[in-house]
């Protein structure tokens, strides 16, 4: 089966800060894909650089960005408006500063419709109002008519979820939904988002530092760091088996309710994420690593740990801290 | 024992102006809250975005007089005290180390203010004290000549904990100190907090959303809703056997790293909390998953029971 997403080996430059650099990623339809990493790993800019959107000044290179049949990399900017919103949708963390705070909910919603569709007014509404009770949203009709402000952020976040919906995509990235709302909505929007990707089968990326939500959400996880992919498996693998030594080490600074030892300090990594400059050699993460060796400076291998388990270090599958 | 900090009954609301066509609001921040927290203690306090807490860290700060109700520290009333003394005694860390820290200061003098506000220490005095404090809180002596924006979003909270503690105070009150960092750096700072607060003997007051590292720091935690503690106990029996229905909803959100266990259902509905429109007989009623006709008309009276406090009508009456 094709893949809906393909990227392979891509690179964005922000002059002279190498934000990403070779990532590859592959997302079948109906897949749950969770890209997480700490701020400044390049995962949101990995996002933006699929959806066509990066900030002026930016240098994309890749040698596949594929979407379904279109090649990504040598659509014009006409071409991907197209794409965008219709088969290729995004929703961001912040709903209140992704929604225009002077327009109503209904005509934002329909906007998209006309953008995409030959379809007049009555029907976009109706459609919209659909989608707004598709997402949870009670009294559809009076949401259409009230502006952002009016609404809460849970709610916000669901008109965005129902607008990205609104010409059944294939593939949905979410950057980071459910950071800016409180525990018990962020769970609500979470279990929506499973419930349509379920119901329509749709392909999700998922973008996110948080590894409960990983653990919940994903199928397949990579773990960016410093720019690169340095550790992908499915989901069970990779909490099961976690093998480069960051993703061990993320682990451990999440403290978990019911198993938290209160007389020992968490785990955590030491140091802070790096700038990474073009020509950078090396692994990105050996300046934090307790495993660093001469040998990281140079050249780092892929190895893998099963068919679908790979991992970007030099310590051979199943190593341990005290070898 | 006297208590750290005692609290009686403390109310704030704040009336929201309407404009021009809508009436004025009243929103009742915090709306009687009672506690008490021997020295020492960490009282971690939880709840969703405007439940208040920020509004009661404030309050506990002296930043914000209480509309009502008594705030007593180590016994005596916290208007009593003047600036300098209320300095010495409690000091606060906030969220966001972009914003509480001065961009045009270098770190030497954001963490010798306290000190020279104070007066009486000479500068050769203060430059000790203050290079003490930052190797304490584990940066490098060359990090005092640096400004904000040099340093990285942890190594401002440092400096933020190193201005707070200058002045050795007993109480430090911890707004989200770690909810603007990534998870690696969270983890120091916890673990800086817990180390600085066993060796100096302080007592924190710490304020989160984050339930895992509430569990992980606090030795008593209260859950705050629309302005008041409706469950108050010890860490351990908190999480282990919560009691109200609000707690549950909090503790079952919580997505712990186990693959495979899907995302919980809540069960708190759609509606959301208002604190200007705070609901007649419970205030958590509308989204309760377990409210019963009753719960619309009766205030709940919150029943202390071996070291716990809970406010909910059901209590006691099994389930």
């Amino acid at each position: 089966m094709s893949p809906v997403l393909e990227v392979s080996n891509l690179r964005v430059r922000f002059g002279q800060t190498a934000a990403v650099r070779g990532v590859s990623l592959r997302i079948q339809r109906g897949e749950s894909h969770c890209l997480v990493g700490e701020s400044g790993c390049g995962k949101s800019v990995t996002a933006l650089a699929v959806m066509g959107l990066l900030a002026r000044g930016a240098e994309r290179q890749a040698d596949v960005l594929r979407f379904h049949d279109h090649d990504l990399s040598q659509l014009n900017e006409r071409g991907m408006s197209r794409l965008r919103g219709d088969k290729l949708a995004m929703i961001f963390q912040e709903p209140m500063t992704s929604l225009n705070p002077a327009y109503t909910i209904g005509s934002q919603m329909t906007e998209v419709l006309a953008r995409h569709r030959r379809i007049d007014r009555r029907a976009a509404r109706e459609r919209a109002a659909e989608l707004l009770g598709r997402v949870g949203i009670t009294a559809p009709g009076l949401r259409l008519g009230q502006y952002p402000h009016q609404l809460s952020g849970g709610l916000r976040q669901r008109v965005m979820i129902a607008t990205a919906l609104l010409c059944d995509p294939e593939l949905l990235i979410a950057d980071e939904p459910t950071t800016a709302l409180d525990v018990t909505v962020q769970a609500q929007i979470l279990r929506l988002l499973q419930r349509l990707q379920r119901e329509l089968g749709l392909a999700l990326l998922l973008i996110t530092h948080d590894l409960g939500i990983v653990a919940r959400m994903a199928q397949r996880v990579s773990v960016m760091y410093a720019g690169q992919v340095v550790e992908s498996a499915p989901v069970k693998a990779l909490f099961a088996a976690p093998t480069h030594p960051y993703t061990r080490g993320l682990l451990e600074c999440i403290p978990v309710p019911g198993t938290s030892r209160r007389d020992l300090p968490l785990g955590s990594i030491p140091g802070t994420v790096p700038r990474i400059a073009p020509g950078f050699v090396g692994c990105g993460f050996r300046d934090r690593c307790a495993q660093a060796a001469e040998v990281c400076a140079g050249t780092v291998p892929t190895q893998r740990m099963a068919d679908d388990h790979a991992y970007l270090c030099r310590l051979a599958p199943g190593w341990s801290a005290a070898a | 024992m006297t208590a750290a900090i005692a609290l009686h009954d403390v109310r704030r609301s704040f009336i929201s102006r309407g404009g021009m066509f809508a009436p004025d609001r009243v929103v009742r921040a915090v709306d009687g809250v009672s506690a008490s927290l021997d020295p020492g203690g960490v009282l971690g306090i939880v709840g969703e975005s405007g439940c208040g807490k920020s509004t009661l860290a404030r309050i506990i700060l002296g930043l914000l007089p209480a509309s009502a109700g008594e705030v007593l520290v180590e016994g005596r009333p916290l208007d009593a005290l003047d600036r300098r003394k209320r300095a010495r005694l409690i000091q606060p860390v906030f969220q966001d180390p972009f914003s509480s820290l001065n961009p045009r200061q270098r770190v030497r003098d954001i963490v010798a203010l306290p000190l020279a506000a104070q007066g009486g220490v000479p500068a050769e005095e203060r430059g000790r004290r203050v290079a003490a404090m930052l190797e304490r809180v584990g940066l490098s002596a060359a990090m005092a000549e640096r400004l904000p924006a040099e340093l990285s979003g942890g190594q401002r909270q440092r400096v933020a904990i190193a201005r707070a503690l200058v002045l050795r105070p007993r109480i430090v009150v911890c707004d989200e100190p770690t909810s603007a960092l990534d998870v690696s750096v969270q983890a120091q700072i916890l673990n800086l907090l817990a180390e600085l607060r066993r060796d100096l003997g302080l007592t924190l007051v710490f304020i989160s959303h984050n339930l895992a590292v509430v569990e992980h720091i606090a030795t008593e935690v209260a859950v705050m809703y629309l302005g008041r503690f409706v469950e108050q106990a010890p860490v351990e029996a908190l999480f282990r056997d919560p009691r109200h229905p609000y707690t549950r909803a909090l503790l079952a959100s919580v997505l712990t790293p186990e693959p495979g266990k899907g995302i919980p259902e809540v069960g708190l509905g759609e509606s959301y909390p208002d604190p200007a429109n705070i609901p007649a007989g419970c205030r958590f009623h509308p989204r309760c998953p377990v409210a019963e006709g009753r719960c619309a008309e009766m205030a709940p009276v919150g029943v202390t029971q071996a070291g716990r406090m809970v406010e909910c009508v059901l209590e006691g009456e099994g389930g």
